[in-house]
């Protein structure tokens, strides 16, 4: 078994390292995060070539983001290493929250069937970027670069000229395109002497991963003014290979060096295990930190040539799983545009729909966070009388637990106000709505074998689904081929058993068309399309219009 | 606005105006500054889910003030 925490990578000399001239890439990326390495993969599906930089030679060193959500999962999936991440990491739905020693709150976060994956897996971040590493050096296109730090950037109008330490000197890079992921504190971001500007929240959480050989469900457990820890909260969290992630709030004053030590951090676990009925279990203290955070976003997410994407654009709070997934869906958002216009499909302005887009959702992931973070950690005395009215409501009346907010867990965002979309001129009820994530659902093919609908979507290209079968899914069909667009369609027949779930969730009937661009957001949909309607709304989606 | 959109009442509503207020003050004899505070506080929650609509519980957060 390969140890990923303690994996080096080696560092090589590159021809660039000797040209006479900066040599010039497409599309550089700085940071070989879960960020930069599922952008990276993204755009080599896309054919096009990548140099990836990353400033050391290991992995994300301790378990650092461990959850990752449903819409995670499924862009992995597209990128080809979805199912490892899932096999080695611990599948959940259910959280449990609980106020002195009681439960008084539960939620599932996929209560319906018919997903292919859950709502989250826990997944030591080691793991994760071990995968996608490993995912990377199946593509020839990506030119991975260990021990390349940026240290300087000059941009122009086509470009940016990178100046990059190595451990055998300097050299300089040109790029038409530069994706900067590399973190919270990205070096990239101050180079352009430019800020993420927010609300830092003063209190320190001390997280540690413990092993253990404990028998517990898979869930998530968080309390609220335990007694094994007044005052504060704890959140508990089972990762992959026997080992419990636990967090606990310690305020303000709390002394970040003294809380790491392990003569520190065992009897706060010891005092967890026992009050949950582990008194005899014996657990191994691994990685620990002490960590403050803070809610805040670049004023915008593109600054010319340069892309900012994940924790360096944008940082959350913890609660709630919306920083490492927030930036897999930057990435996700930023590939398939950065691709077509690298390849001349679309214009440069294409690109100014990925800022528009993701500083809209870590708007969104910002307000939950926040949210969550004041119920946890109140800041004023009438903030923690509120808290502690909903939770002491709680034990007798159920509207009460509907407040209880330990995090509201990561979802996609509905893009819903995208220049992208084309908006609805028919009439249709459900989540599907231009802007939102597709869903998935069952499919069963004309031969019997079954699969999932969102597999089914071509990793590419846009995707059209076709509802139904007879004469008005034909006429669809040859208005879609007559639309001169290259669109790969996924056929949805009905009766098929299994498939009227995938009509129900899209409101579809015989005819019915969704258009998904190739990140899986729908971005037009119709009764009954016509050739021009498709054509303008995948050219819109283009940023053509 | 449409006649379905809720709205707050601010006319007089109440069925019995002085037996509230008297069960409002009793609720709260024998109660320190804290648990009235407290007290307070559970009630506007419990009120708050009654009322329902974020609309009209906007309009409450406006009128109160």
């Amino acid at each position: 078994m390969i140890d990923y925490q303690s994996l080096r990578f080696d560092y090589r000399r590159h021809a660039d390292q000797d040209a006479a001239a900066p040599a010039r890439h497409p599309v550089v990326i700085v940071g070989a995060g879960p960020v930069g390495l599922t952008l990276a993969i993204d755009l080599a599906l896309r054919q096009v070539p990548v140099v990836l930089l990353d400033n050391d030679n290991t992995l994300s060193s301790g378990s650092r983001a461990i959850c990752f959500a449903k819409r995670t999962l499924e862009v992995f999936d597209r990128l080809g290493c979805g199912d490892r991440m899932v096999d080695k990491g611990v599948s959940w739905n259910v959280g449990k929250v609980f106020f002195h020693d009681e439960q008084v709150y539960r939620f599932d976060l996929l209560p319906e069937p018919g997903h292919e994956r859950p709502a989250f897996i826990n997944l030591q971040q080691y793991y994760v970027e071990g995968y996608l590493v490993e995912r990377a050096a199946a593509l020839p296109l990506i030119d991975l670069r260990w021990n390349n730090k940026v240290t300087g950037i000059e941009q122009s109008d086509d470009g940016a000229v990178l100046t990059v330490e190595t451990p055998e000197g300097e050299y300089r890079l040109q790029a038409d395109y530069v994706a900067a992921c590399d973190g919270s504190r990205s070096n990239t971001r101050q180079m352009l002497g430019l800020e993420a500007k927010g609300r830092v929240f003063r209190d320190r959480f001390l997280i540690a991963d413990i092993t253990m050989d404990a028998d517990l469900p898979t869930e998530r457990r968080f309390w609220f003014d335990p007694s094994f820890h007044p005052g504060q909260s704890v959140l508990l969290h089972k990762q992959a290979d026997g080992m419990w992630r636990v967090d606990f709030q310690l305020g303000w004053d709390a002394d970040p060096v003294e809380e790491r030590k392990p003569e520190n951090i065992t009897p706060r676990v010891r005092a967890l295990l026992d009050s949950i009925g582990f008194e005899g279990v014996q657990f191994r203290i691994g990685w620990a930190s002490v960590y403050t955070f803070a809610c805040q976003r670049m004023e915008r997410f593109r600054h010319g040539r340069v892309l900012f994407a994940g924790d360096s654009a944008h940082g959350v709070s913890p609660f709630g799983a919306r920083g490492a997934n927030s930036g897999v869906q930057d990435a996700d958002n930023l590939a398939w545009k950065l691709a077509a216009v690298v390849q001349g499909q679309a214009p440069d302005a294409l690109l100014d729909s990925y800022a528009s887009e993701r500083e809209y959702a870590a708007d969104e992931n910002i307000r939950n966070s926040t949210r969550a973070t004041d119920f946890i950690t109140p800041k004023s005395e009438v903030s923690r009388l509120f808290r502690d009215a909903v939770l002491e409501l709680t034990k007798r009346h159920a509207f009460a637990r509907t407040l209880v907010n330990s995090g509201r867990l990561s979802v996609p965002s509905v893009l819903r106000d995208s220049p992208l979309n084309t908006p609805d001129a028919d009439a249709f009820s459900g989540a599907m709505v231009p802007g939102a994530a597709a869903a998935d659902a069952p499919v069963v093919h004309a031969d019997g074998s079954t699969g999932w609908l969102l597999r089914e979507c071509h990793v590419a290209q846009f995707t059209a689904l076709v509802f139904g079968q007879g004469e008005a899914a034909e006429r669809s069909l040859a208005e879609l081929r007559a639309s001169d667009r290259p669109l790969h369609v996924v056929r949805m027949e009905d009766g098929a058993r299994g498939s009227e779930l995938a009509a129900r969730r899209y409101d579809a009937r015989p005819g019915t068309v969704y258009l998904l661009r190739p990140d899986q957001h729908v971005c037009a949909r119709w009764r009954a399309p016509s050739a021009a309607q498709v054509r303008g709304a995948v050219d819109r989606a283009l940023g053509k219009h | 606005m449409t006649a379905s959109t809720p709205k707050l009442i601010t006319d007089p509503h109440l069925e019995a105006p002085d037996d509230f207020y008297e069960a409002l003050i009793d609720a709260h004899q024998g109660l320190s500054t804290q648990e009235s505070n407290a007290y307070n506080a559970r009630l506007v929650l419990v009120l708050a889910n009654h009322i329902g609509s974020l609309a009209v519980l906007r309009e409450a957060l406006a009128a109160a003030k």
